[in-house]
């Protein structure tokens, strides 16, 4: 072990974004800008400053991530934290080559696998045993690889009776069983992971966790993206926090997890806005509100008290089949409950979706995570930061009311997709 | 045990990659193309599979495409219109004509929406780009095998019969013909489908211009039958050339010259070379401007 050798060296990488419009998509127009610049004339299609001077062209940029470095040995596992937009995927897209960085550059030792999302590639007319091939092999596995670990793979994911059955005719659990299982049995030296450990039931995460921890135990190098402070430490002894883009904290991770929760106020925030995703995601969650049924903001409720979340959806390309699924997780990251909408096809626009929850939580806290799916594909998701605090007071003093829920099981309907003018 | 063990051995190695933001536009990976051969050969399978589940006729469907156009084309052409076939049963000119037409346009226009159809698996996973145009024209390469032996038959039974045919030991030139159609194919395909991801109105424009240029290429009328002074402008299209060989070597009749074929090649080596060169170059961005 003393020969330990560096996996991956990342230096002074940067990602800049444009903002707004990338191209007026105008040949002609593109055309005219170029003819002018060769000329050495000004370009007539630049952006103008009200005055009427050229704009600085860099106002509409925007660094994802700014001269980030770090280095890390083989055999290591390393997280990346930090809040939603602060750079991690990011990051993570760039060690994957699926986009270029700016400036900088990273250095890898092996082959690499990156499971930015769990089932790419499945076809749904296709059966389980083509598609644990093909996304076997669009994630760098050759067929002689699958070959020797198929029956692992389709065990882990405790699908062999339905292994040779079109995965159209899976039920959702099912094909992201296979597909994650397929990603966790990767024949690479160093595994990126995001987190797609946030999909399936509490029974299937405990076991994906128990996998993540073998593959450490093996000796390969992880990296490893997570809102989920205990998975972290649980699983990485090194951990890099990023704030707006900048590495500002690399080492321990139990430090690194006490540096990043410092200044995490006590209150708890009622509203969210995540991040907008890249043009290429189709619809994504624009704005998350936990309020109380008369409709008032909250975040912290009393024992047995019904609360509620609306999503407001921002569709961006037309969906089929589509479903919001919420996931609200314990402490431990395990799904306490689920709630899913009612399927629906939305045409761009914006949506809005209520979820109430009358479901008697125990005290705690609960975090969310939002799926959007599309059939059986997911087709974005979040890890909230908005917490809710179950606090220990019961909502009523009424005790035999309280009590009489014991045993008894509370379902919540499944609401509609609505569209809303709603901001 | 031999998975630590190859483990170790290939962490002695230098680095296996470095990510920078410029690259060597020329620059290839052959090697790792070859390693990510399973994947090619895999999407073949899944193109084949996924086109014709749920479909009555499945893959009958290649014959019956060629067929019922050169048919139409007989009638049309030689019964009402009354073109030169250079005195070859019209039928097998214009399936000679339609079976490779349909070889070179079918790799053009599944090329060209390489980035279109894939843009979710390209931001998600890493693999070369280039294995998908690689594997649909290996998609569109069996295909024409059908179509191909279909005519194949016709022609062995048409010689039988005794009709004026003249194959020559030429036939052997059919594999070139193949691979210039192929490069040609991925060559224009790369670079329209990395130049669908600026402007998105071209993706409707393409299945126009390869309608367009069919009617450019000697599918449904022999070069001869194109005045001698004007012969020039139709060859420097270098489909002219490769339709006219494949005639001339299997039906005898035919005008072609080394010269033209050699232009071809050459065209098609340069659309190829830009082709890639431009492709590669869309796909390390691809992903921050769709």
């Amino acid at each position: 072990m003393s020969l330990s050798k560096t996996a991956i060296e990342a230096n002074r990488i940067s990602k800049r974004y444009r903002l707004g419009v990338i191209n007026r998509g105008m040949l002609y127009q593109d055309l005219q800008s170029y003819w002018a610049r060769l000329r050495g004339k000004p370009d007539p299609h630049a952006p103008l400053n009200p005055d009427g001077t050229e704009s600085d062209h860099k106002i509409g940029e925007f660094w994802a991530l700014r001269d980030v470095s770090f280095s890390l040995e083989q055999g290591e596992a390393m997280a990346i934290i930090g809040k939603n937009g602060s750079g991690k995927s990011t990051l993570l897209k760039i060690l994957s080559q699926i986009t270029a960085p700016t400036t900088g550059e990273a250095r890898i030792r092996g082959r690499v696998a990156s499971m930015l999302e769990v089932g790419t590639g499945f076809h749904s007319e296709l059966t389980g045993r083509a598609n644990v091939y093909i996304n076997g092999a669009i994630l760098g596995m050759t067929k002689r690889e699958i070959d020797v670990r198929f029956d692992d793979i389709v065990g882990f994911a405790g699908v062999e009776r339905f292994i040779d059955t079109p995965v159209k005719r899976y039920s959702s659990g099912m094909s992201v069983r296979l597909a994650f299982s397929v990603a966790a049995h990767l024949a690479a030296e160093i595994l990126i992971v995001d987190e797609v450990l946030a999909v399936g039931d509490s029974d299937f995460q405990r076991k994906c966790l128990g996998k993540m921890a073998q593959i450490v135990r093996e000796g390969r190098t992880i990296l490893f993206v997570s809102h989920n402070m205990q998975i972290v430490r649980s699983l990485c002894s090194r951990a890099l926090l990023l704030e707006s883009g900048v590495a500002t904290r690399s080492g321990q991770s139990d430090e690194v997890i006490r540096y990043y929760l410092r200044g995490k106020d006590e209150n708890y925030h009622a509203r969210e806005e995540p991040p907008v995703p890249g043009p290429s995601t189709p619809l994504f969650p624009s704005l998350l509100t936990l309020r109380d049924t008369c409709g008032n903001t909250r975040a912290e409720f009393h024992l047995g008290e019904d609360w509620c979340l609306d999503v407001l959806l921002d569709v961006r390309k037309a969906v089929s089949d589509f479903r919001l699924q919420v996931n609200v997780n314990e402490a431990d990251n395990f799904c306490a409950l689920a709630h899913s909408s009612k399927n629906s096809t939305l045409k761009p626009g914006r949506y809005k979706v209520s979820f109430t929850f009358v479901e008697k939580l125990r005290a705690g806290e609960y975090r969310f995570t939002l799926l959007s799916f599309s059939g059986s594909r997911v087709l974005h998701s979040l890890v909230s930061e908005l917490v809710v605090k179950i606090d220990h007071v019961p909502c009523t003093n009424d005790p035999i009311r309280w009590f009489s829920y014991g045993g008894v099981v509370v379902s919540s309907d499944e609401p509609d997709v609505v569209p809303t003018t709603e901001y | 045990m031999s998975d630590t063990l190859r483990l170790s051995s290939e962490t002695d190695l230098p680095w296996s990659k470095i990510i920078r933001s410029e690259h060597n536009l020329l620059y290839l990976d052959f090697y790792e193309l070859w390693r990510y051969r399973d994947l090619i050969f895999l999407m073949v399978k899944r193109d084949f599979h996924a086109t014709y589940a749920q479909t009555i006729l499945g893959p009958l469907w290649f014959i019956i495409q060629p067929l019922l156009t050169s048919s139409l084309f007989t009638i049309l052409f030689t019964q009402v219109a009354k073109i030169s076939t250079d005195g070859i049963p019209p039928f097998l000119f214009y399936m000679s004509g339609v079976v490779a037409w349909g070889y070179f346009s079918d790799c053009l226009t599944k090329t060209a929406a390489t980035f279109r159809a894939n843009a979710h698996v390209f931001g998600k996973v890493y693999f070369p780009r280039l294995v998908v145009p690689i594997a649909s024209v290996i998609t569109c390469l069996i295909n024409f095998a059908v179509q191909f032996s279909i005519f194949f038959l016709i022609y062995l039974v048409l010689l039988f019969k005794g009709a004026s045919l003249h194959p020559s030991f030429r036939v052997i030139v059919l594999p070139v013909l193949i691979i210039q159609m192929a490069l040609l194919g991925i060559g224009l395909g790369c670079l329209l489908s990395s130049m669908t991801v600026r402007y998105r109105d071209l993706a409707m424009a393409i299945g126009f211009l390869t309608q367009m240029w069919m009617y450019a290429s000697c599918v449904f009328y022999p070069l001869s039958s194109i005045p001698k002074d004007w012969q020039w402008v139709l060859v420097l299209n270098p489909m002219v050339p490769v339709i006219e060989s494949f005639r001339f070597a299997f039906l005898g009749a035919g005008t072609v010259e080394i010269w033209q074929l050699a232009i071809g090649a050459i065209v098609s080596a340069i659309l190829l070379l830009l082709g890639v060169m431009v492709f590669n170059h869309t796909a390390r961005t691809f992903n921050d401007t769709v």
